[in-house]
């Protein structure tokens, strides 16, 4: 179970550009780092965050082994209609973990 | 008080048969105590003040559910803690009325986990123990560090004192040459600390993850050279006692963001 924290506004006006935050517990192990016991570290990272705003990717990132652990993001939209917005990443290996968050549009 | 305390104990231990280890005899102790906080850089500072960016509520929100789940036999914690435990983490590490043991408050909820769940106690360092202790801790954020110092708590408070004024490692170095002689000092790139632990357990950047107070005692012993203690022994428990003896009215901060 990875743990997630999004920051979206309840509510928007119209044609507003709304700031998004999102943040996801991660150790983003990039692969290049050895144990105590001089045993490699294997690779363990999230390599696509995808931003889904009523159906419409409005924002995405393919991270690297260079991004720190719990990756932190963010950006900017413009608030069009009321919606659903989804918020996923996805790792190296395929697996995905997403959470969503309700934005009314007046 | 504590400082009245510790300086009974001084007197004491000048009086009476003196514990081992080097100057134990002089309390060191900076005259005006300041969270590692204040040896941040700005950015860090930022960092733990924004409760939403602060990584270390990844922990406590996790130590939330948690908190909510039940465990072993039909109970969650918050089936006898309806109201949370606000403020408890700011009286840790305490002697435990029952058995006598020093417990810290890792100790405690494996305890609780064991005697009231009848769960099977989880791993030192581990994602469950830290949430929740991060959880438990958060709840306790503001509130002055208020251990009990007196009674059966004071031979733990002169064992951690000992550790804490011990040379030790390669270096042969004590806590309290840094903590206590060089804080504010720099130490490479960083400024060292006085060496208070009322931000963990904490986000520390080198761990890229959230990590126990014993932890980090554990990096500095490795830091000096020395021979860590395993998680959870006895004296690492009585060297927190006095640390947060030592740190009496500051504020906590977990989950705090450390270097």
């Amino acid at each position: 179970m990875a743990s997630i924290r999004l920051s979206v506004p309840e509510t928007a006006s119209k044609g507003e550009v709304i700031e998004l935050k999102a943040l996801i517990q991660h150790p983003m192990e990039s692969g290049y780092r050895r144990g105590p016991r001089g045993e490699e570290i294997a690779r363990d990272i999230i390599t696509q965050f995808e931003c889904i705003y009523d159906g419409e990717v409005v924002f995405s990132a393919a991270y690297g082994p260079g991004i720190s652990a719990n990756p932190f993001v963010t950006f900017h939209t413009r608030a069009t209609q009321s919606g659903t917005l989804l918020f996923k990443w996805t790792d190296q290996d395929g697996q995905t973990w997403s959470d969503t968050a309700e934005l009314t549009v007046t | 008080m504590i400082r009245i305390s510790i300086f009974a104990l001084l007197i004491l231990a000048a009086c009476g048969g003196a514990p081992k280890g080097e100057n134990t005899s002089n309390d060191t102790s900076p005259d005006e105590i300041q969270s590692g906080f204040e040896f941040l850089t700005p950015e860090t500072q930022a960092l733990q003040t924004d409760a939403f960016a602060n990584p270390g509520y990844l922990w406590v929100d996790r130590g939330d559910a948690l908190f909510k789940t039940i465990e072993g036999v039909s109970q969650a914690c918050v089936s006898c803690h309806q109201n949370g435990l606000p403020g408890i983490a700011a009286t840790f590490p305490k002697v435990s009325a029952s058995t006598g043991a020093l417990l810290n408050l890792e100790g405690q909820i494996n305890s609780c986990r064991t005697s009231h769940q009848d769960a099977p106690p989880f791993a030192y360092e581990s994602q469950a123990l830290l949430s929740l202790t991060a959880f438990v801790a958060n709840q306790s954020s503001g509130v002055p560090l208020n251990v009990e110092t007196s009674g059966q708590a004071a031979d733990y408070v002169e064992q951690g004192r000992n550790y804490f004024y011990t040379r030790r490692g390669q270096f042969n170095l004590s806590c309290a040459q840094c903590h206590n002689e060089s804080w504010g000092r720099k130490l490479r790139g960083d400024t060292i600390s006085q060496g208070h632990g009322n931000g963990f357990p904490a986000y520390r950047l080198e761990w890229q993850k959230l990590g126990s107070l014993q932890r980090r005692l554990h990096d500095c012993d490795t830091g000096v050279r020395a021979q860590p203690l395993p998680y959870g022994s006895e004296t690492y428990i009585a060297v927190e006692l006095y640390l947060a003896a030592r740190a009496a009215g500051l504020p906590m901060e977990s989950p705090a963001v450390r270097r």
